[in-house]
């Protein structure tokens, strides 16, 4: 009751005529690019979803480790000959949408299951160095009158800086046991840096703000002032770091796969389908491009959607219409 | 001044030491031993794990460890475990071989990345600046693997040269000027491919950073003047655009030993990359930890050196 009032009087007189929300979404849908990397990243998105549902389990849709070995560098769109398989070997959709590999199985089926590895590997690492990166960053930001806490996490993101980062990642998938969470981890926990240092700087300019004075004075605590009236203050900017990160991730996944210290076999990634088709690259040329073209158009939607994530989450931006 | 540059030699120092824990750290308490790497191999009899944990301090505790790799690694007698060569012999030589590399991807992004940058800042949402930024998102997406077997494909069966290795191997009698040609095309597709993401990245920051310059008072005034757009852009702007970049010059330092693993292993290029990512394959802990430390003593004198370039060019600066 009480709160549909004050609703109703905000209305009148003091909210502006669009919300927060409307604004942002003014200016990003004048942006073609960012637009058409939503679209690409809402595609994936579903894909991935139905990739997880199609190609697990004991009896899946689409196997994609089903060997035939009689049916091996098939080019796409080639119908399969239905007399040398065994009825449960026939493709689904009775033909290879996207060729065969070098053992006969599925591409189709293969990049389906990439699809949802890549998904997860993406939102997880960036999940763990979000969340990182925003706990140091505000602490250092918040306490930063403690010369103590906020010069001790500087020095620790000095010491992470130093690291080149894809060797790093590279030693400790290597030298840890082979698993897609190794590597999820891995990522997260050396790419929190950046994201520290910027949600460090909002928040020294955040604590000088009217706002965290007057919660300081009516007594609200620390961690109070910082997860729920400050942080949301700081978020832009992690939203489009976060963006970008997801794209980063998926590239080394796809270079760590490349390599041979991905996801281990049979699970199929984008990565390791392009490694396993880089011996017949004139044979079979699809077994590249198809991977290839893949990570490039999703990894160019997430960039695309990030940068433009910036521009309309950017308050300067924003009354220049 | 004095004071400034004596108080960050500290503190990178500092930095130093705990980059050398971590590391050291990182790398020790992983599952797995150096001696165990081939438990298979019928001449690895347990008297020889036991003489080999003798010979490098394994069987010491972790910070006597740490002490002893570090007393060798500054007196320079750090050995490789797989070859027993000396690291130092060893990074040397294959530092000889990226360095060409480096230079070349070097030169490539600089002298391609300003004048792109510049003219899509000119044109600004012209077609010409959006292809370019559109671009330089492709060239940022693509991964570095397939982007390299593209150029592959495309040079090989256009050019018919070989493009794998450092050079064709048995050209004994080959003129001069064959020699040359084929170092230069051996050359060619690893630095590009190093190049791609510098020149997209680079030049979105020239980019911005002219438009910057472009919206100020200063500029107007040059305008109204009545000064030639030429004189506008290339004197007034792009003097006071290029400040940034000259303290960019410490910040490619890293580039030296960060040689790209995944480029260096698909053209067989003996390089830094591919030793460290044969190190990392061998468990040669003396290497991988030389590499690192490397790479760390250049990221911080990177930074040092861009901090005291900063000091340099800029006046309004004072400490």
């Amino acid at each position: 009751m009480n709160s549909t009032v004050s609703a109703s009087v905000a209305d009148t007189h003091l909210a502006p005529k669009e919300g927060r929300f409307e604004q942002f979404w003014q200016v990003l849908r004048e942006n073609s690019l960012a637009i058409a990397g939503l679209a690409i990243f809402m595609v994936f998105f579903c894909v991935a979803l139905l990739g997880l549902v199609l190609t697990s389990g004991p009896e899946p849709v689409f196997d994609p480790a089903l060997v035939r070995l009689q049916e091996k560098l098939r080019p796409p769109f080639s119908s399969p000959h239905i007399g040398s398989l065994q009825p449960e070997e026939i493709p689904t959709l009775g033909i290879y949408l996207l060729g065969t590999d070098d053992l006969g199985r599925d591409v189709f089926a293969r990049m389906l299951q990439g699809a949802w590895v890549s998904l997860t590997v993406g939102f997880v690492a960036v999940g763990i160095s979000v969340l990182i990166g925003v706990f140091m960053g505000s602490m250092a930001g918040y306490f930063g009158q403690y010369r103590i806490i906020d010069t001790l996490i500087m020095r620790i993101v000095d010491i992470m800086l130093c690291f080149p980062s894809f060797f790093l990642i590279l030693t400790v998938v290597a030298l840890l046991p082979a698993s897609i969470y190794n590597i999820m981890i891995v990522i997260g926990l050396t790419s929190w840096m950046g994201t520290a240092r910027f949600v460090r700087a909002e928040f020294l300019s955040l604590r000088e703000q009217d706002f965290v004075i007057a919660a300081t004075a009516l007594g609200v605590g620390h961690f109070r002032i910082i997860f729920r009236h400050m942080l949301p203050n700081a978020v832009a900017p992690v939203l489009v770091s976060a963006t970008i990160g997801i794209a980063t991730a998926i590239l080394t996944e796809a270079g760590l796969s490349f390599l041979g210290f991905g996801v281990p076999p049979p699970h199929a990634t984008w990565g390791n389908v392009l490694s396993d088709g880089k011996a017949f690259i004139f044979d079979a040329p699809w077994l590249t491009f198809i991977p290839g073209f893949t990570i490039l158009i999703v990894v160019l939607s997430f960039n695309l959607f990030g940068e433009g994530l910036r521009d309309a989450l950017n308050p300067k931006l924003r009354g220049r219409r | 001044m004095l004071s400034f540059i004596g108080r960050s030699l500290i503190q990178k120092t500092i930095t130093l030491f705990f980059v050398s824990v971590v590391s050291f750290l990182i790398i020790h308490l992983a599952p797995g031993e150096p001696s165990q790497v081939d438990p298979l191999n019928p001449k690895f009899t347990p008297e020889m794990v036991e003489r080999f944990q003798k010979a490098f301090h394994l069987d010491r505790a972790l910070h006597v460890q740490y002490l002893y790799f570090y007393r060798d690694f500054f007196t320079g007698k750090t050995v490789s475990w797989k070859d027993n060569q000396s690291v130092v012999v060893k990074i040397w030589e294959r530092f000889l071989n990226s360095l060409p590399l480096f230079i070349v991807g070097t030169i490539i992004t600089w002298t391609l990345s300003f004048p792109v940058g510049i003219r899509a800042a000119i044109f600004r949402g012209g077609l010409y600046d959006r292809s370019t930024t559109f671009f330089s998102y492709l060239l940022i997406s693509i991964p570095g693997f397939f982007f390299a077997y593209i150029l592959i494909i495309f040079v090989v069966n256009h050019f018919h040269v070989p493009v794998i290795g450092m050079e064709t191997f048995g050209l004994g009698e080959a003129s001069w000027w064959h020699v040359v040609m084929d170092r230069v095309w051996h050359l060619l597709l690893p630095s590009v491919l190093g190049a791609t993401g510098g020149i997209a990245v680079l030049s979105r920051y020239v980019r911005s950073q002219m438009l910057e310059v472009e919206g100020q008072d200063y500029i107007r005034t040059a305008r109204a003047k009545g000064l030639s757009p030429d004189q506008v852009h290339y004197k007034h702007a792009l003097r006071n655009a290029l400040l940034p970049f000259v303290t960019m010059f410490g910040l490619i330092l890293p580039g030296l030993i960060g040689g790209s693993v995944i480029i260096e292993s698909i053209f067989s290029w003996p390089g830094m990359g591919r030793m460290a990512y044969e190190a990392i394959l061998a468990r040669d802990y003396p290497v991988i930890l030389t590499v690192n430390f490397i790479s760390a003593v250049l990221v911080l004198a990177g930074t040092f050196v861009s901090d005291l370039l900063y000091l340099v060019v800029d006046p309004r600066i004072r400490l």
